[in-house]
């Protein structure tokens, strides 16, 4: 069983001469490499979890996430504990706590995906641009990102909305205004190694516009970093967006969102502990599970090991 | 001068080095240099490392811009050329780069890295693949290498590509830098009469630069010798490799390792070449050359013709040149 794909790989590296095999083998080789490294193999699957359970929200949660049961507050007015009807009990508006960490986990991929996915682009365009073209557009370019680099992120976000007002849509957009310069630097350099490289100056030598070199022979060796930085980047926007609306300025109220669970659950944390844990335990295992994907997809795609020595 | 598939008068380039805080330094990486190339011939251009061979490599296919001097293309000038002008005249001047491993992108297939040269020449889209199958065929590599990436190549079969991708744009002069260095010596020999074989079919001239002797005395028609930036001997390669009358290209020749000669004594040359940025005076060569006469040592040689083709640029051997006979034999 095991031998076929042994004997496979002998056959290539001998008429190749080089055993170092590029892009179209990637899919196997990642499923190569999750075989042997259950610790990612956990983390992929967990996000894989979250994002089936982020789509099919409305038929995975047993109840309404803004329903105030009846049932739902003790007789003294407390959260309802852990049990069968409510199987991460309710909290102190009677609502059950499952549901709302399954409708606040689509608010943190969305805000995840959608805040990491604009801060790439931009962070990407903003990257080539001056790493390719250099000059005073590269020292234009670089000055603004150090500028917006230097403020710290967390505090960055919370002024951007402080101005703004609190909405999912500006939170995305903050925290995207906030996250691109990380991208944008390493891009660059990038982009600055990538342009001396002989099949760049071979493709400028035969004529080829400088737009085609950038989209052909540039952008595609791009991906892997994408892809890494885009995956640390979705754990780091989670964790932004669970900040801002544990500090109340996040995604408005009554939405369910991890950082607002986290922030009322701690003023009951003394009688009913399961409002912090659930949405705790919810957040950390996410951003540990997306922090440990980018690790993996880094070695994955290492250069060195991709390129052949280079 | 309309004969001339290449002609490079006074090229200059400097490269300004950043010392500190403040202040810089220039280096005269090539430092007034002519050269010119027939149709369908081979000019070799030797030096050591750092004699400024790349840079003029470079600076012909407009990747290092010069700061002075100009460089013809059939008839026309091309040194300042810019923007979609330059764009038009670049395919007539190619270049094959030393590292097989860095000449190809990694992410494209030998098919497409061809094709792209094709759609520049202006090829139809359906007409690419026939002619990558032909090209592939003139450099000697199977068809069916046409789907590989480079990863999945050799060295030789990657210059192969090089050579083919060059070809497909269907160019005047072929720049080779450096572009057997890589390579096995079997499969140098292999490059190199498949270099010639294409030559001789496509009437392309090509600029052979490398550090390797050898290479050159094989390919050659006409060698110039550079030494920090300056061409210093320059002859037809039959003459210069039986008679070499600088100094330092006959310390070059002595180190080619030989069969036949095997017992001659060999000259060894002491020290390192200068600093380019800070040249000694008179001859560059001076605190090297066993023959160096005072006057090496004050007045910088210039390039003086001594014969038909032959051209050096030393005090010494263009002054036995003048008085015959002494001429003959050198004193070594």
């Amino acid at each position: 069983m095991i031998s076929i794909p042994e004997s496979e790989a002998a056959a290539v590296v001998g008429v190749g001469e080089t055993a170092a095999l590029a892009e179209p083998r990637l899919w196997r080789r990642a499923l190569r490499s999750l075989a042997h490294d259950p610790v990612a193999l956990l983390s992929v699957l967990f996000i894989l979890l979250l994002v089936v359970v982020a789509l099919f929200a409305p038929w995975i949660a047993p109840h309404n996430p803004l329903e105030q049961f009846p049932n739902g507050l003790s007789d003294v007015g407390a959260p309802v504990a852990p049990g069968a009807r409510f199987w991460l009990g309710t909290d102190q508006a009677g609502r059950d706590v499952l549901s709302r960490l399954i409708y606040g986990a689509r608010v943190s991929l969305l805000v995840g995906v959608v805040a990491t996915g604009l801060a790439s682009a931009i962070g990407v365009v903003v990257g080539t641009v001056a790493g390719y073209a250099g000059g005073i557009v590269d020292s234009v370019l670089m000055r603004v990102t150090d500028t917006v680099l230097s403020f710290p992120i967390l505090l960055f976000c919370i002024a951007l909305i402080a101005v703004t007002g609190p909405s999912t849509r500006n939170v995305v957009l903050v925290i995207a205004f906030a996250y691109w310069t990380y991208l944008a630097r390493v891009v660059r350099s990038q982009v600055l190694s990538l342009k001396e490289r002989e099949f760049v100056n071979a493709a400028r030598t035969l004529g080829v516009r400088h737009a085609t070199i950038v989209r052909r022979h540039v952008l595609p060796h791009l991906w892997p970093t994408i892809i890494v930085y885009g995956t640390l980047g979705i754990a780091t926007s989670i964790l932004i967006e669970a900040s801002l609306s544990f500090l109340g300025i996040g995604v408005p109220l009554p939405q369910a969102s991890w950082g607002e669970m986290i922030s009322e659950g701690q003023q009951y944390f003394q009688t009913a502990p399961w409002l912090l844990v659930a949405p705790g335990v919810a957040l950390i295992l996410t951003v540990l599970a997306f922090n440990l994907a980018g690790d993996w997809l880094t070695d994955l795609m290492d250069p060195a090991e991709r390129e052949g020595g280079r | 001068m309309s004969d001339a598939a290449l002609a490079v008068r006074g090229l200059t380039v400097h490269f300004r080095v950043r010392r500190g805080l403040v202040g810089s330094r220039v280096v005269r990486a090539v430092d007034g240099v002519d050269l010119a190339l027939g149709p369908g011939e081979t000019l070799g251009v030797a030096g050591e490392s750092g004699s400024g061979k790349s840079t003029i490599a470079r600076s012909l296919v407009h990747l290092t811009r010069p700061n002075g001097g100009t460089i013809t293309l059939g008839e026309t000038d091309v040194t300042s050329l810019r923007g979609a002008a330059l764009r038009r005249y670049r395919r007539r001047m190619q270049m094959v780069y030393q590292d097989p491993y860095d000449s190809l992108d990694p992410r494209m297939t030998v098919r497409d890295a061809i094709g792209e040269a094709l759609a520049v020449r202006g090829l139809s889209r359906d007409r690419r693949p026939g002619e990558v199958a032909r090209l592939l065929s003139r450099v000697n590599l199977p068809d069916a290498l046409a789907a590989r990436y480079p990863g999945q190549l050799s060295g030789g079969q990657r210059q192969r590509v090089s050579i083919a991708r060059a070809l497909a744009v269907e160019p005047d002069v072929i720049i080779c830098d450096e572009a057997v260095a890589a390579l096995d010596v079997s499969i140098r020999a292999q490059v190199l009469n498949l270099l010639k074989d294409i030559q001789r079919d496509t009437g392309v001239a090509y600029l052979f630069i490398s550090h390797d002797l050898s290479t050159l005395r094989f390919v050659a028609d006409r060698v110039a010798i550079m030494y920090v930036g300056r061409v210093v001997e320059h002859g037809p390669s039959l003459e210069l490799f039986a008679e070499p009358l600088h100094p330092y290209t006959r310390a070059l020749i002595a180190a080619v390792p030989s069969v036949t000669a095997r017992g001659t004594k060999r000259l060894h040359l002491a020290g390192e070449p200068p600093d380019p940025a800070n040249p000694p005076t008179g001859c560059p060569f001076h605190p090297r050359c066993p023959e160096a006469i005072d006057e090496c040592r004050r007045v910088r040689p210039e390039l003086t013709v001594v014969g038909p083709g032959r051209s050096v640029a030393c005090h010494v051997a263009v002054r036995s040149f003048r008085s015959p006979r002494s001429a003959a034999e050198p004193s070594r």
